[in-house]
């Protein structure tokens, strides 16, 4: 582990497939679908998306041609890792009603699929680790989640082409991968710089028998993806805006922002660290059966603050509010940072293109952010 | 007149289905139900369902779904009758919990002489009430279940809560919650298209935008919607004001939220 790179030829990166597959995984990586670059069940390299890369602006996403060489040279998709640990819906418990009418439950856990996805970026690890966080360990962990996670491989490739709505510099998460892989990539001209993060990462490069990288090609792969973080323009003030959110929960800012905001949820469905989530029973016509299913959820439901008859967060102002509060300020008490790690997703993918670095960086300037 | 919940005491609720002014599609949501419209009928005694069969309108029913809007005199006084005769009353499909695309109508002051002798070679014949509007407007609705057309899930989940004695709800999220569930790309951000997701109701499965185009605002208005933000961003996505009145005003223009989103645009 560590400063061991070794490294492997662009067209060899079906060998790495082939040795996942003969591991017994199925390959998952970014690929071109309905105007975005998207993960899916990757089969073979040349299915990646070669000479492509995004553009990024709030509420907007389009892909551009770039050098043909490089697989990698996009910033990030519609959607990271998230769905891969934390279904988008899944059933929970399946009952029935038995002859002696006893009931009977039973959970209804997914399969021990062996997944290993290519292409994660330093913001997706950052968040995955965030993830793990709230579904693993606290005092009960959440078994469907971890059935998942644990047969998980993580083929991370460190970023060089960030979007306009990048900012994991400021956020401390990229865009250098520096922990939670099984194997990190450099892409660089003269193919992949490969580095191990764990056991099984050191014996998949083990097992593909590959030569040792130069100290100088290290140097350089890492210096431009330095530079990338450099190249990046949005950011936030500071690293843990608990203090400033919730002395300013009256600030004029949320009506303005409630405003423009479609209280739609998309800002926290591409969020790689949200976690909401929503369960109901499923109608089946057979009385005697049942099926117990969770959904993704969001602060900007009415639903999600649906108590005893009323909803608490009944319009969008206090929504707004609470996801950004939640987000940058009560994350630290619960986990011990800002719930956010840069990724841009909820800007771009904001239909109106609210962008939460100015909605902070606005709060900041009138609310006593400068002390 | 409450409505019991508490089941049925073993024996089958009679049901009807009741069609008003409307294009009969929304009926096909328990039709196309197909196997599970056999396990259906063997819960429930369908007393009224042109559709499938037994014709009689007039006979009470627990049950009673209304498909279409109030647009003629003999509908008005058609749905007091079955308001009369029906436990729990639930209304389905654009026509009738909005006044559905006929409803258009409403919107000029002489819309229906106009139409009615533009588009009826003798229009001495129809008989029509000025306006198209939704059953919710005339009589008391235990349930509104919005979409053009309702789909199978919808009607036949409605059903399964009353025969256990639960209280039936709709979501009404956006389309875009369910639209990244579906893990679809969103084809306002990534093409630009007008789609009318952040304010439109969900339960479609966020069909349209899985296949590539924009939702055109069939399940009418989710709650707490923006409509203005709406209209803004339609028109920064290059939509002439005309055609924001349109995305609003298609479907469900008698709907309060999208009449005055459409009106908004209409006279500017
Ligand atoms: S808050 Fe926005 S930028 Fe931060 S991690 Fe979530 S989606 Fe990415
Ligand atoms: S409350 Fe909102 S911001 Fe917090 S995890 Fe849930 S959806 Fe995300
Ligand atoms: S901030 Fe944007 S994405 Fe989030 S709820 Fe508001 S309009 Fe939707
Ligand atoms: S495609 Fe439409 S429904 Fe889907 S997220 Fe985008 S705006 Fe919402």
């Amino acid at each position: 582990m560590g400063k061991s790179h070794r490294v492997l030829a662009s067209h060899a990166l079906d060998t790495l497939l082939a040795a996942l597959r003969d591991d017994g995984y199925r390959c998952v990586g970014p690929q071109l679908r309905d105007g975005a670059i998207v993960f899916d069940t990757l089969h073979h390299a040349a299915d990646l998306p070669w000479g492509w890369q995004d553009e990024q602006a709030p509420g907007h996403y389009r892909l551009q041609h770039a050098d043909p060489s490089r697989a990698f040279a996009w910033a990030n998709g519609p959607q990271a890792i998230k769905p891969l640990t934390f279904a988008p819906r899944e059933t929970l418990w399946e009952s029935r009603i038995e002859a002696d009418g006893r009931m009977q439950f039973t959970a209804t856990l997914p399969a021990e699929e062996k997944v290993a996805v290519i292409g994660a970026r330093a913001c997706d690890l950052a968040a995955l680790r965030l993830q793990d966080q709230h579904f693993l360990e606290g005092a009960h962990a959440d078994p469907y989640y971890a059935a998942r996670r644990r047969n998980l491989f993580i083929v991370a490739v460190h970023c060089t082409a960030p979007a306009a709505t990048c900012f994991c510099a400021s956020t401390g998460d990229g865009p250098l991968c520096t922990a939670g892989f099984d194997l990190a990539l450099h892409e660089t001209d003269e193919g992949y710089l490969v580095d191990a993060g764990s056991e099984a990462g050191t014996a998949m490069i083990a097992s593909l028998s590959l030569p040792a990288a130069t100290a100088t090609r290290v140097e350089q792969a890492e210096t431009a993806v330095a530079a990338a973080g450099e190249r990046q323009t949005r950011g936030l003030p500071s690293r843990n805006l608990r203090d400033l959110l919730f002395a300013n929960l009256d600030h004029p800012q949320w009506d303005d922002v409630a405003a423009r905001c479609l209280s739609c949820g998309n800002c926290t469905a591409v969020c790689p660290t949200c976690f909401c989530h929503a369960e109901h029973d499923v109608p089946l016509l057979d009385a005697n059966l049942g099926r117990h299913e969770r959904e993704w959820d969001s602060c900007f439901t009415e639903g999600h603050s649906y108590l005893a008859g009323i909803v608490i967060r009944s319009d969008t102002r206090l929504r707004y509010r609470q996801w950004l509060t939640h987000k940058l300020g009560g994350w630290h008490d619960q986990y011990g940072r800002s719930g956010c790690t840069g990724c841009g997703r909820c800007i771009t993918w904001c239909p109106v293109g609210i962008d939460l670095t100015e909605e902070v960086a606005r709060i900041h300037a009138t609310g006593g952010g400068h002390d | 007149m409450g409505f019991d919940y508490s089941g049925f005491a073993g024996r089958r609720p009679r049901v009807a289905v009741h069609k008003f002014s409307s294009c009969d599609g929304c009926q096909l949501a328990f039709l196309n139900a197909g196997e599970a419209l056999l396990a259906v009928s063997e819960l429930v005694e369908f007393v009224h369902f042109a559709e499938a069969g037994p014709v009689d309108p007039d006979a009470p029913a627990d049950i009673a779904f209304i498909e279409g809007s109030v647009s003629t005199p003999e509908e008005r006084e058609r749905l007091d009758h079955i308001r009369a005769h029906t436990g729990y009353l639930i209304s389905i499909g654009a026509c009738a919990t909005s006044g559905g695309l006929q409803a258009l109508r409403n919107l000029y002051a002489d819309g229906v002489d106009t139409w009615r002798q533009a588009v009826y070679a003798s229009p001495e014949y129809v008989a029509s009430l000025d306006t198209a509007t939704p059953v919710a407007e005339h009589v008391k609705v235990d349930l509104e279940i919005w979409g053009c057309p309702v789909n199978t899930a919808q009607v036949v989940g409605v059903l399964h809560d009353l025969l256990h004695g639960v209280q039936p709800t709709q979501s009404r999220d956006k389309v875009c919650l369910e639209c990244k569930r579906q893990n679809a790309v969103c084809v306002m951000v990534a093409k630009g298209m007008p789609c009318m997701g952040p304010v439109t109701q969900t339960g479609c499965g966020a069909i349209c935008p899985r296949y590539g185009r924009d939702c055109y605002a069939c399940y009418g208005p989710a709650e707490t919607v923006n409509t203005d933000a709406q209209g803004n961003r339609l028109i920064e996505l290059g939509l002439q004001p005309a055609d924001v009145t349109r995305r609003f005003h298609f479907i469900n223009s008698h709907a309060p939220a999208f009449r005055a989103a459409g009106n908004k645009h209409r006279s500017e």
